[in-house]
């Protein structure tokens, strides 16, 4: 039995190409069984997702598997040109890889690993998956979870809005009794205020000097509006403040605020600042109980995570290695002996 | 024998400790696990040794230097054992084991002068209730003093946005002030109720230089939680106020030791 892979992804095909073989989640369990019931074919899984549209099958003879997959393709979508194919051990390598982060855009993001299991999932609903497939599958998900638990592919946030999530937290703690305000009405204070959104923050304020648009933003967010005169009245309550302005000069001094910081010693104040030219005058990280990071700060941040990150692939692909290496065995041997730690797989 | 108890102690602290500095770099996961096994075996050994020694003694096992900074070594571990656990502070542990190994290795150092001497008789109970609510207090103070190192190597990594490792491995600051400032009244209660303790065991004239620095101990750590309560005292403030009071308490301990350690007592 052979396992093939082929497909694209972002590494090869820009996206005016990935948009064409794109499949829908509810199309997606259909075309695996449609390739599953193929003759030279036995098992396939699907996996779409915005940067990569990839088949895995199990076939008897690699050659006729991806011939048969080829017309199946092109009579449903198109004629499959640029695709990379691979087989035997260097597909497995390749799932094990797309499991783990490492063949993602972000290095180590774990969103991909969902993805999967929904894609095998609604595989193995439909009758497209047997024996080979959900083996290898679930070696996958163990792999995946191996790999994220020995090393530290995953750790710290490689983006600006994750990062000034990741610092609010270690200021903060929860962030469910945070005030957030959002100065200006950009589109990275926005993510940024989506992304703190999303742990849970109390109440978002946004200021502008365009108050049509801090409406617009504060109604898009579930937040409030307010008048930009009065920003400075509302920043005793805020935890977090978002700096995004066109302003060409500061918004915010340290002599401003720290008469504010002197009636609220306890309660930290987190200062993100993402206009160019900056909103917030770089002093104010020297009162009590300010965190001053502006685009540079949060950006090196990321930089340093995603260098510690690149750092452990070399370990990832040791783990990955070791569970090729043991699962094209079992296949080799006709997946007669049972593979260690399948058990835990399918716990986990 | 008991001594051999406070030895394996101090192992199991040294243990917790290099435990979680190993764990730290390689970033093991249950790190801090490990770590409160270790500190909660060293725990036990000293509640052996002083549950042996006061019944050796017929009195709570405060008569000396030796079994002062094991007592004080114990409190620290009992507050970071409840502590530790109520505010899910990780890492408290790397920086608890070491305090209470140096506490415990200063104790092993002094000579035990209670060894094999004549059970003494029922000791005055206000005296008893004076020397081990005061020492409780030592000890949240200093598991206070250790949220403030903790509170103040993540406030300068902030500051400076230079994040290391353990960055990520520290608690958040917020719950660090509020750990160390909740330390602080635990440790201001506990010695009021010791002190008022102290008046009662009579004669108190005849002990004015401790009481002096018992209330100055006291008023030190009232102008803390009085400035912290009143917002004129920033949580960064606060932090090195702890840790710095923590070094008069310790001088201000052993000032009250040496006087208990007089025949006169």
């Amino acid at each position: 039995m052979e396992i093939l892979c082929f497909g694209l992804s972002h590494h090869e095909a820009p996206v005016e190409l990935r948009e064409r073989f794109a499949i829908p989640e509810s199309r997606a369990a259909a075309t695996a069984w449609e390739l599953a019931k193929q003759d030279a074919l036995s098992e396939a899984v699907v996996v779409s997702t915005c940067n990569r549209v990839e088949f895995y099958i199990a076939t008897e003879s690699a050659a006729e598997g991806f011939a048969s997959a080829r017309r199946v393709i092109a009579a449903n979508f198109a004629e499959p040109e640029g695709f990379f194919r691979h087989a035997g051990p260097r597909s497995i390598r390749h799932l094990f890889n797309v499991v783990c982060g490492l063949d993602s855009m972000v290095l180590g993001e774990t969103e991909i690993l969902g993805q999967v299991k929904k894609a095998y999932g609604a595989a193995h609903e439909a009758g497209a998956t047997g024996r080979n497939l959900n083996k290898l599958f679930q070696r996958a998900f163990n792999v995946a979870k191996e790999v994220r638990t020995q090393t530290k592919i995953t750790r710290g946030a490689v983006s600006v809005g994750s990062v000034a999530v990741d610092l609010a937290e270690k200021i903060f703690g929860r962030l469910s009794e945070c005030h957030v305000m959002i100065l200006g009405a950009g589109e990275t204070a926005e993510m940024t205020a989506g992304a703190l959104q999303s742990r849970g923050v109390k109440t978002i304020f946004v200021a502008n000097r365009s108050y049509d648009r801090a409406a617009a933003l504060a109604e898009r967010m579930s937040g409030r509006a307010v008048r930009f005169d009065d920003w400075t009245r509302e920043i005793r309550a805020v935890d977090i403040l978002i700096g995004s302005t066109a302003a060409p000069h500061h918004v915010l001094t340290a002599a401003e605020l720290a008469p504010v910081m002197r009636t609220r010693a306890d309660r930290p104040l987190f200062c993100i600042d993402l206009a160019v030219p900056r909103d917030i005058e770089p002093a104010v990280n020297d009162l009590d109980g300010v965190y001053l990071y502006d685009i540079d700060h949060l950006q090196n941040v990321a930089a340093q995570s995603m260098a510690a990150r690149q750092q452990e692939i070399a370990l990832c692909e040791q783990i990955i290695e070791r569970h090729v290496g043991e699962f094209s065995e079992w296949l080799a041997a006709g997946g007669k002996p049972p593979l260690f730690g399948d058990a835990e797989a399918q716990r986990g | 024998m008991d001594r051999l108890l406070l030895i394996a102690a101090s192992f199991c602290f040294l243990f917790g400790f290099a435990l979680s500095m190993h764990a730290l770099g390689a970033r093991v996961a249950h790190a801090s696990r490990a770590n409160f096994v270790a500190i909660l075996s060293g725990f036990i050994f000293q509640s052996a040794f002083l549950y042996l020694r006061g019944e050796q003694l017929g009195r709570c096992p405060l008569t000396n230097r030796f079994e002062v900074l094991t007592f004080l070594s114990w409190s620290l571990v009992l507050f970071y054992l409840l502590t530790g656990s109520t505010y899910r502070l990780s890492l408290l542990g790397l920086f608890t084991a070491p305090l209470a190994l140096i506490f415990q290795f200063a104790a092993l150092l002094f000579p035990d002068i209670s060894r094999g001497t004549v059970v003494k008789g029922p000791a005055n109970a206000w005296f008893e209730m004076h020397a081990a609510v005061s020492v409780l207090a030592y000890g949240a103070f200093a598991l206070a003093a250790i949220a403030g190192v903790m509170y103040l190597v993540q406030e300068r990594q902030l500051k400076t946005h230079h994040l290391t490792s353990f960055f990520h491995a520290l608690p958040p600051i917020h719950d660090l002030a509020v750990a160390n400032r909740r330390l602080i009244f635990c440790g201001f209660v506990l010695l009021s109720v010791g002190i008022a303790a102290g008046f009662g065991i009579g004669s108190w004239h005849s002990h004015l230089a401790k009481i002096a620095w018992s209330v100055g101990v006291w008023l030190l750590y009232g102008f803390i939680l009085t400035a912290e309560w009143r917002h004129r005292l920033s949580p960064r403030r606060g932090a090195w106020l702890s840790v710095a009071a923590l070094g008069v308490v310790i001088c201000t301990l052993w000032g009250i030791t040496f006087l208990t350690e007089r025949p006169s007592l």
